[in-house]
Protein backbone atom coordinates (compact mmCIF):
# COMPACT_ATOMS: atom_id res chain seq x y z
CA UNK A 1 0.00 0.00 0.00
CA UNK A 2 2.89 2.40 1.11
CA UNK A 3 4.64 2.15 -2.34
CA UNK A 4 1.08 2.57 -4.43
CA UNK A 5 0.17 5.36 -2.95
CA UNK A 6 3.41 7.93 -4.42
CA UNK A 7 3.41 5.38 -7.25
CA UNK A 8 1.60 7.68 -9.14
CA UNK A 9 3.48 10.84 -8.50
CA UNK A 10 6.06 9.04 -9.99
CA UNK A 11 7.68 10.54 -13.18
CA UNK A 12 5.88 8.43 -15.95
CA UNK A 13 8.50 6.88 -18.45
CA UNK A 14 7.35 4.24 -20.78
CA UNK A 15 9.92 1.39 -21.90
CA UNK A 16 12.68 3.87 -20.64
CA UNK A 17 11.53 7.00 -22.83
CA UNK A 18 9.65 10.22 -20.97
CA UNK A 19 6.35 10.67 -21.76
CA UNK A 20 6.07 13.35 -19.58
CA UNK A 21 6.41 15.87 -21.99
CA UNK A 22 3.79 14.15 -24.36
CA UNK A 23 1.60 14.53 -21.26
CA UNK A 24 2.40 18.04 -20.16
CA UNK A 25 1.61 19.10 -23.74
CA UNK A 26 -1.93 16.87 -23.85
CA UNK A 27 -3.60 19.87 -22.73
CA UNK A 28 -2.93 22.02 -25.87
CA UNK A 29 -5.01 19.36 -28.61
CA UNK A 30 -8.02 20.60 -26.62
CA UNK A 31 -7.72 24.44 -26.83
CA UNK A 32 -7.70 24.58 -30.73
CA UNK A 33 -7.30 28.06 -32.72
CA UNK A 34 -9.93 30.12 -33.74
CA UNK A 35 -9.82 30.36 -37.70
CA UNK A 36 -12.93 31.74 -38.36
CA UNK A 37 -15.18 34.97 -37.47
CA UNK A 38 -17.77 32.71 -36.60
CA UNK A 39 -15.97 28.84 -35.01
CA UNK A 40 -17.70 25.21 -34.13
CA UNK A 41 -19.17 25.01 -30.57
CA UNK A 42 -15.40 23.94 -28.36
CA UNK A 43 -13.86 26.92 -29.95
CA UNK A 44 -16.55 29.73 -29.05
CA UNK A 45 -17.46 28.30 -25.81
CA UNK A 46 -13.66 28.34 -24.83
CA UNK A 47 -13.30 32.09 -26.49
CA UNK A 48 -16.22 33.04 -24.04
CA UNK A 49 -14.77 31.74 -20.95
CA UNK A 50 -11.48 33.33 -21.66
CA UNK A 51 -13.30 36.74 -22.93
CA UNK A 52 -15.23 36.83 -19.52
CA UNK A 53 -11.82 35.80 -17.42
CA UNK A 54 -9.59 38.29 -18.80
CA UNK A 55 -11.70 41.00 -18.35
CA UNK A 56 -11.72 40.48 -14.72
CA UNK A 57 -8.50 39.68 -14.30
CA UNK A 58 -7.10 42.43 -16.34
CA UNK A 59 -9.63 45.29 -14.70
CA UNK A 60 -6.96 46.50 -12.32
CA UNK A 61 -3.86 46.83 -14.39
CA UNK A 62 -2.76 50.12 -16.17
CA UNK A 63 -1.24 49.71 -19.87
CA UNK A 64 1.71 48.91 -18.95
CA UNK A 65 0.05 46.14 -17.00
CA UNK A 66 -2.04 44.84 -19.85
CA UNK A 67 0.62 43.71 -22.08
CA UNK A 68 0.99 40.87 -19.61
CA UNK A 69 -2.77 39.39 -20.88
CA UNK A 70 -1.15 36.26 -22.91
CA UNK A 71 0.81 35.56 -20.29
CA UNK A 72 -1.83 35.29 -17.76
CA UNK A 73 -4.78 33.66 -19.81
CA UNK A 74 -2.28 30.81 -20.95
CA UNK A 75 -1.14 30.75 -17.49
CA UNK A 76 -4.89 29.93 -16.11
CA UNK A 77 -5.68 28.14 -18.80
CA UNK A 78 -2.67 25.53 -18.69
CA UNK A 79 -3.30 25.55 -14.42
CA UNK A 80 -6.75 24.76 -14.98
CA UNK A 81 -6.60 22.48 -17.66
CA UNK A 82 -3.87 20.19 -16.37
CA UNK A 83 -5.49 20.07 -12.70
CA UNK A 84 -9.06 18.94 -13.84
CA UNK A 85 -7.19 16.79 -16.57
CA UNK A 86 -5.54 14.85 -13.43
CA UNK A 87 -8.85 13.64 -12.19
CA UNK A 88 -9.38 11.66 -14.58
CA UNK A 89 -8.57 8.45 -13.30
CA UNK A 90 -5.14 6.97 -13.43
CA UNK A 91 -3.80 9.86 -15.12
CA UNK A 92 -0.43 11.99 -14.22
CA UNK A 93 -0.60 15.41 -13.30
CA UNK A 94 2.60 17.04 -13.90
CA UNK A 95 1.24 20.52 -11.42
CA UNK A 96 1.82 17.67 -8.57
CA UNK A 97 5.78 17.79 -8.98
CA UNK A 98 7.50 20.43 -7.32
CA UNK A 99 10.32 20.94 -10.35
CA UNK A 100 7.95 22.12 -12.61
CA UNK A 101 5.82 24.70 -10.28
CA UNK A 102 8.75 26.01 -9.37
CA UNK A 103 9.81 26.69 -12.90
CA UNK A 104 6.35 28.33 -13.53
CA UNK A 105 6.87 30.91 -10.17
CA UNK A 106 10.03 31.68 -10.31
CA UNK A 107 10.48 33.43 -13.74
CA UNK A 108 6.99 34.95 -13.54
CA UNK A 109 7.87 36.52 -10.38
CA UNK A 110 11.17 37.87 -11.13
CA UNK A 111 9.71 39.36 -14.27
CA UNK A 112 7.26 41.21 -12.32
CA UNK A 113 10.08 41.91 -9.78
CA UNK A 114 12.70 42.85 -12.31
CA UNK A 115 9.97 44.90 -14.10
CA UNK A 116 9.40 46.95 -11.57
CA UNK A 117 13.16 48.17 -10.80
CA UNK A 118 13.79 48.87 -14.10
CA UNK A 119 10.87 50.97 -14.59
CA UNK A 120 10.01 52.43 -10.84
CA UNK A 121 13.01 51.97 -8.47
CA UNK A 122 12.41 54.41 -6.32
CA UNK A 123 8.76 53.18 -5.84
CA UNK A 124 9.83 49.37 -5.87
CA UNK A 125 12.39 50.12 -2.89
CA UNK A 126 10.08 52.14 -1.24
CA UNK A 127 7.81 48.81 -0.70
CA UNK A 128 10.69 47.63 1.62
CA UNK A 129 9.37 49.81 4.40
CA UNK A 130 5.83 50.55 4.89
CA UNK A 131 4.53 53.44 5.45
CA UNK A 132 4.59 54.98 9.47
CA UNK A 133 6.75 52.93 11.22
CA UNK A 134 8.73 53.72 13.94
CA UNK A 135 12.45 54.56 13.73
CA UNK A 136 13.73 52.05 15.56
CA UNK A 137 12.16 49.33 13.80
CA UNK A 138 13.42 50.45 10.36
CA UNK A 139 16.51 48.07 10.29
CA UNK A 140 14.13 44.76 11.31
CA UNK A 141 11.31 45.53 9.20
CA UNK A 142 13.39 46.26 5.55
CA UNK A 143 14.83 42.38 6.99
CA UNK A 144 11.68 41.29 7.35
CA UNK A 145 9.83 42.80 4.01
CA UNK A 146 12.88 41.41 1.81
CA UNK A 147 12.51 37.88 3.47
CA UNK A 148 8.60 38.01 2.37
CA UNK A 149 9.34 39.56 -1.01
CA UNK A 150 11.57 36.31 -1.71
CA UNK A 151 9.25 34.14 -0.27
CA UNK A 152 6.74 34.83 -2.90
CA UNK A 153 7.53 32.46 -5.46
CA UNK A 154 8.45 29.57 -3.15
CA UNK A 155 4.56 29.75 -1.57
CA UNK A 156 3.17 29.98 -4.97
CA UNK A 157 5.32 26.45 -5.91
CA UNK A 158 4.60 25.46 -2.81
CA UNK A 159 0.97 26.07 -2.35
CA UNK A 160 -0.05 24.89 -5.92
CA UNK A 161 1.77 21.32 -5.37
CA UNK A 162 0.75 20.46 -1.58
CA UNK A 163 -3.07 21.48 -2.68
CA UNK A 164 -3.16 18.88 -5.53
CA UNK A 165 -1.00 16.35 -4.57
CA UNK A 166 -2.55 16.29 -1.06
CA UNK A 167 -6.26 16.26 -3.05
CA UNK A 168 -4.85 12.96 -4.83
CA UNK A 169 -3.38 11.54 -1.75
CA UNK A 170 -6.87 11.48 0.30
CA UNK A 171 -8.98 10.27 -2.88
CA UNK A 172 -6.56 7.89 -3.38
CA UNK A 173 -6.50 6.90 0.40
CA UNK A 174 -10.07 7.09 0.85
CA UNK A 175 -10.81 5.19 -2.28
CA UNK A 176 -9.01 2.66 -0.99
CA UNK A 177 -10.43 2.61 2.64
CA UNK A 178 -13.89 2.65 0.99
CA UNK A 179 -12.74 -0.71 -0.76
CA UNK A 180 -10.91 -2.35 2.32
CA UNK A 181 -14.33 -1.77 4.14
CA UNK A 182 -16.80 -2.97 1.76
CA UNK A 183 -16.38 -6.70 2.39
CA UNK A 184 -16.51 -5.95 6.58
CA UNK A 185 -18.97 -3.30 6.82
CA UNK A 186 -21.24 -2.33 3.81
CA UNK A 187 -22.73 0.63 5.75
CA UNK A 188 -20.52 2.35 7.07
CA UNK A 189 -18.33 1.61 3.71
CA UNK A 190 -21.12 3.61 1.96
CA UNK A 191 -20.29 6.40 4.47
CA UNK A 192 -17.08 6.71 3.35
CA UNK A 193 -18.18 6.24 -0.63
CA UNK A 194 -20.31 9.48 -0.02
CA UNK A 195 -17.41 11.18 1.56
CA UNK A 196 -15.03 10.04 -1.49
CA UNK A 197 -17.79 11.94 -3.54
CA UNK A 198 -17.63 15.01 -1.85
CA UNK A 199 -13.94 14.96 -2.09
CA UNK A 200 -14.28 14.18 -5.68
CA UNK A 201 -16.49 17.56 -6.05
CA UNK A 202 -14.11 19.60 -3.66
CA UNK A 203 -11.16 18.55 -5.86
CA UNK A 204 -13.21 19.71 -9.32
CA UNK A 205 -13.50 23.12 -7.37
CA UNK A 206 -10.07 23.25 -6.36
CA UNK A 207 -8.40 22.27 -9.58
CA UNK A 208 -9.75 25.48 -10.93
CA UNK A 209 -9.48 27.65 -7.96
CA UNK A 210 -5.41 26.99 -7.63
CA UNK A 211 -5.47 27.86 -11.26
CA UNK A 212 -7.12 30.80 -10.44
CA UNK A 213 -5.04 31.54 -7.05
CA UNK A 214 -1.69 31.41 -8.72
CA UNK A 215 -2.63 33.86 -11.96
CA UNK A 216 -4.13 35.80 -9.24
CA UNK A 217 -0.86 36.48 -6.90
CA UNK A 218 1.21 36.63 -10.51
CA UNK A 219 -0.95 39.93 -11.41
CA UNK A 220 -1.03 40.98 -8.14
CA UNK A 221 2.43 41.28 -8.11
CA UNK A 222 2.46 42.61 -11.45
CA UNK A 223 0.32 45.13 -10.60
CA UNK A 224 2.27 46.16 -7.46
CA UNK A 225 5.33 46.71 -9.74
CA UNK A 226 3.82 48.50 -12.73
CA UNK B 1 -11.98 1.50 -71.87
CA UNK B 2 -9.41 -0.85 -70.26
CA UNK B 3 -8.55 1.60 -66.49
CA UNK B 4 -4.88 1.61 -65.82
CA UNK B 5 -3.81 -0.25 -62.90
CA UNK B 6 -3.42 2.20 -59.82
CA UNK B 7 1.08 1.47 -58.10
CA UNK B 8 0.31 -0.17 -54.84
CA UNK B 9 2.12 2.40 -53.59
CA UNK B 10 -1.10 5.31 -54.40
CA UNK B 11 -3.43 2.66 -53.46
CA UNK B 12 -5.61 3.64 -50.10
CA UNK B 13 -5.32 1.36 -47.65
CA UNK B 14 -8.86 -0.29 -48.27
CA UNK B 15 -8.72 -0.83 -51.71
CA UNK B 16 -5.02 -2.77 -50.69
CA UNK B 17 -5.18 -6.63 -51.49
CA UNK B 18 -4.48 -8.85 -48.64
CA UNK B 19 -1.65 -10.08 -50.59
CA UNK B 20 0.27 -6.46 -50.85
CA UNK B 21 0.04 -5.42 -47.79
CA UNK B 22 3.56 -6.26 -46.31
CA UNK B 23 4.80 -4.80 -49.52
CA UNK B 24 2.31 -1.19 -49.30
CA UNK B 25 3.74 -0.88 -45.26
CA UNK B 26 7.32 -0.77 -46.51
CA UNK B 27 6.47 1.19 -48.69
CA UNK B 28 4.85 4.28 -46.33
CA UNK B 29 7.07 6.91 -45.40
CA UNK B 30 9.23 6.75 -42.73
CA UNK B 31 10.80 9.62 -42.32
CA UNK B 32 10.24 12.30 -39.29
CA UNK B 33 8.18 14.32 -42.12
CA UNK B 34 6.57 11.65 -43.01
CA UNK B 35 5.25 10.24 -39.41
CA UNK B 36 4.54 14.10 -38.83
CA UNK B 37 2.16 14.58 -41.60
CA UNK B 38 0.62 11.34 -40.69
CA UNK B 39 -0.27 12.85 -37.15
CA UNK B 40 -1.32 15.89 -38.51
CA UNK B 41 -3.62 13.98 -40.92
CA UNK B 42 -5.07 11.68 -38.27
CA UNK B 43 -5.39 14.86 -35.99
CA UNK B 44 -7.81 16.74 -38.46
CA UNK B 45 -9.29 13.73 -39.90
CA UNK B 46 -10.69 13.53 -35.91
CA UNK B 47 -11.23 16.99 -35.43
CA UNK B 48 -12.93 17.86 -38.58
CA UNK B 49 -15.18 14.98 -38.15
CA UNK B 50 -16.43 15.51 -34.96
CA UNK B 51 -15.42 18.84 -33.11
CA UNK B 52 -15.28 21.20 -36.68
CA UNK B 53 -19.03 20.77 -36.88
CA UNK B 54 -22.24 23.34 -36.70
CA UNK B 55 -23.64 21.66 -34.04
CA UNK B 56 -20.56 19.81 -32.01
CA UNK B 57 -21.60 17.89 -28.92
CA UNK B 58 -19.29 16.54 -25.95
CA UNK B 59 -18.99 13.28 -27.78
CA UNK B 60 -16.52 14.84 -29.48
CA UNK B 61 -14.16 15.98 -26.81
CA UNK B 62 -14.71 13.29 -24.91
CA UNK B 63 -13.90 10.57 -27.24
CA UNK B 64 -10.60 12.16 -26.84
CA UNK B 65 -10.59 11.84 -23.11
CA UNK B 66 -11.40 8.63 -23.19
CA UNK B 67 -8.16 7.39 -25.02
CA UNK B 68 -6.47 9.42 -22.73
CA UNK B 69 -7.57 7.51 -19.61
CA UNK B 70 -7.13 4.28 -21.51
CA UNK B 71 -3.39 5.17 -22.40
CA UNK B 72 -2.87 6.21 -18.82
CA UNK B 73 -4.51 2.94 -17.90
CA UNK B 74 -1.94 1.48 -19.90
CA UNK B 75 0.85 2.77 -18.87
CA UNK B 76 0.57 1.92 -15.13
CA UNK B 77 -0.75 -1.51 -16.21
CA UNK B 78 2.38 -3.12 -13.86
CA UNK B 79 1.58 -1.49 -10.63
CA UNK B 80 -2.22 -1.92 -11.26
CA UNK B 81 -1.47 -6.00 -11.73
CA UNK B 82 -1.03 -6.16 -8.15
CA UNK B 83 -3.78 -4.46 -6.71
CA UNK B 84 -6.64 -7.34 -8.41
CA UNK B 85 -8.47 -9.58 -5.98
CA UNK B 86 -6.51 -12.51 -6.93
CA UNK B 87 -5.23 -15.02 -4.62
CA UNK B 88 -2.21 -15.88 -6.85
CA UNK B 89 -0.73 -12.34 -8.08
Amino acid sequence: MNENLFASFATPTMMGLPIVILIVMFPSILFPSPNRLINNRLISLQQWLVQLTSKQMLAIHNHKGQTWALMLMSLILFIGSTNLLGLLPHSFTPTTQLSMNLGMAIPLWAGTVITGFRHKTKASLAHFLPQGTPIPLIPMLVIIETISLFIQPMALAVRLTANITAGHLLMHLIGGATLALMNITTSVALITFIILILLTILEFAVALIQAYVFTLLVSLYLHDNT
Amino acid sequence: MCVLPIPVKEKKLMDVKLGELPGWILMRDFTPRGIAGAFQRGYYRYYNKYVNVKKGSVAGISMVLAAYVLFNYCRCYKELKHERLRKYH
